[in-house]
């Protein structure tokens, strides 16, 4: 059973404690393409929530990628710098993109699980 | 994308075969194209670079102009050298406006047999009802023209194009760059040319539509082509330095800013007689205010098509036109135009990319070298 939480923009958040690790779903790097290049943000930035904290290039376009939840982040995935293709390759896992300290656990009660999310992304095709 | 818009959309005589591939489609110039397939843009350029590409370009408009003088006046709408070009030879010109700027810009192959001339015209899909009109209008009752909506086009690209074509068109090899002949491609009746937009050695095959999805099945099972959508050739032409109309080049510049005074003959430049004439010489004589030039970003974001070229103190100087990722180049490439004083190469320039002034250089094109044939 995941215990990633879902946004409607396709971001992932899955909680250590009181911090949140985000990342893209899987239909989101799919759709994106061959990610070529992450603009992560400064640790210690803030971010409310849905404020734009992150950009993914793709081959095709940048994407820009919301905090899914309010606080501060704590901790970039570096690797990206030389290894964007993780997003792609490993977009749950090794291509996460930042870790913030959530401010607001409510905010993750109207995110969707994994469930709720297959069934949103089913209806957008 | 709503119903009405999917109603609007034309398909070209491969759509069911891109779906069936995988392909992703989007819509593209009034027409559903697959952006890419299952593999990727970067799996498709690399595929295409090292072996060989098929690519649909069926959506780009194919027009045939005919009549006992038909360079001749194909020459007071195109600023390139008509009359020159002999059969089975083919040369890329542009239609130019009054100011000097670039209508659209197109291939031009003299398919003449005897003494009735013949040219078959390739132009962008974007612009060809405009170009249709333009070519109706002014090229004189002498001349007829035709857009041939039922032709399929196909670009086959890459390193081993030759020996795969040659398997099926034993004939093919024996085409210069830019050079076009009939000949049958699988017992199908086809015009090919050596020429593509990819910087790569290729062909470009015209045929009827009714063959186009047997032809593309039967190029597709050699082991050595894939199947490539636009995303990747993007990518390939922008690494090749080559313009993308209503992009790079458009009605707002001309030639000499866009760097393709090698397309206008001597000749011409002297005579004029196209629309604009008299602004290329002038520009020649007195230099233009900005040029196209090849920008590197130094790091790994890329700068897409609109961001602002700023110099050392952060004054703008210019902007992108093409921007995006190299995949044979490994890094960001981009193309735009920058004021004259800045185009020499190495110039450190910045680009503003969300906010940030990211250095780059200008830098010469191609990024990637091009390996079109040699005879």
């Amino acid at each position: 059973m995941s215990n990633l939480r879902y946004t409607k923009a396709h971001e992932w958040v899955r909680m250590e404690g009181d911090v949140a690790v985000v990342g893209i779903s899987d239909y989101a790097q799919e759709q994106l393409g061959d990610v070529v290049f992450v603009e992560l943000p400064d640790v210690g930035a803030s971010f409310a929530q849905s404020g734009q904290a992150a950009v993914i290039e793709s081959v095709k376009a940048a994407s820009e990628i919301y905090a899914p939840v309010s606080g501060e982040v704590t901790e970039v995935n570096s690797a990206l710098d030389d290894a964007p293709e993780t997003v792609n390759g490993d977009p749950t896992g090794g291509g996460w993109l930042f870790k913030m300290k959530a401010s607001d656990a409510t905010e993750l009660d109207a995110m969707m699980d994994e469930a709720a999310y297959q069934a949103y992304v089913d209806g957008l095709d | 994308m709503s119903p009405t818009d999917s109603a609007s959309v034309a398909k070209t005589p491969l759509h069911d075969l891109h779906v069936e591939l995988g392909g992703k489609m989007v819509p593209f110039a009034g027409y559903s194209m697959p952006v890419q397939y299952s593999t990727g843009i970067l799996t498709e350029h690399g595929h295409t670079r090292a072996q060989a590409g098929l690519f649909d370009v069926s959506h780009m408009g194919q027009v045939t102009i005919s009549g006992p003088s038909v360079a001749t006046a194909l020459e007071t709408l195109v600023s390139g050298d008509m009359a020159s070009l002999e059969p089975g030879r083919m040369r890329y010109t542009l239609f130019t406006n009054p100011a000097g700027g670039i209508l659209d810009d197109l291939m031009v192959a003299n398919s003449s047999a005897g003494t009735h001339g013949h040219l078959s015209l390739v132009v962008n899909a974007a612009n060809k009802h405009a170009d249709l009109a333009l070519l109706q209008a002014n090229l004189g009752s002498g001349v007829s023209v035709e857009m041939h909506d039922d032709l399929a086009l196909f670009a086959l690209q890459g390193p081993v194009a030759a020996t795969v074509l040659a398997r099926h068109a034993p004939d093919c090899t024996d085409l210069a760059f830019m050079g076009a002949a009939a000949m049958t491609v699988g017992g199908v009746a086809c015009v090919v040319s050596r020429s593509g937009y990819t910087g790569e050695d290729g062909y470009e095959i015209s045929l009827a539509g009714g063959h186009a999805e047997t032809l593309a099945r039967l190029l597709l099972a050699e082991p050595e082509v894939a199947p490539i959508g636009l995303g990747a050739r993007d990518s390939l032409r922008l690494e090749a330095g080559l313009c993308l109309h209503g992009h790079d080049i458009g009605p707002e510049t001309t030639p000499i800013e866009a760097g393709l005074r090698w397309t206008i003959a001597k000749r011409r430049c002297d005579e004029g007689g196209f629309p604009g004439a008299d602004v290329i010489p002038r520009q020649l004589a007195d230099g233009v205010e900005r040029r196209r030039v090849g920008l590197r970003p130094e790091g790994r974001a890329p700068a897409r098509e609109g961001t602002v070229v700023t110099d050392g103190a952060g004054a703008a100087i210019g902007t992108v036109t093409s921007g995006g990722y190299g995949p044979s180049f490994g890094g960001p490439v981009a193309m735009g135009y920058v004021a004259s004083d800045h185009t020499a190469a190495d110039t450190e320039v910045a680009l503003m990319v969300r906010g940030k002034a990211l250095p780059a250089r200008v830098t010469k094109l191609p990024f990637v070298a091009t390996n079109y044939h040699k005879s």
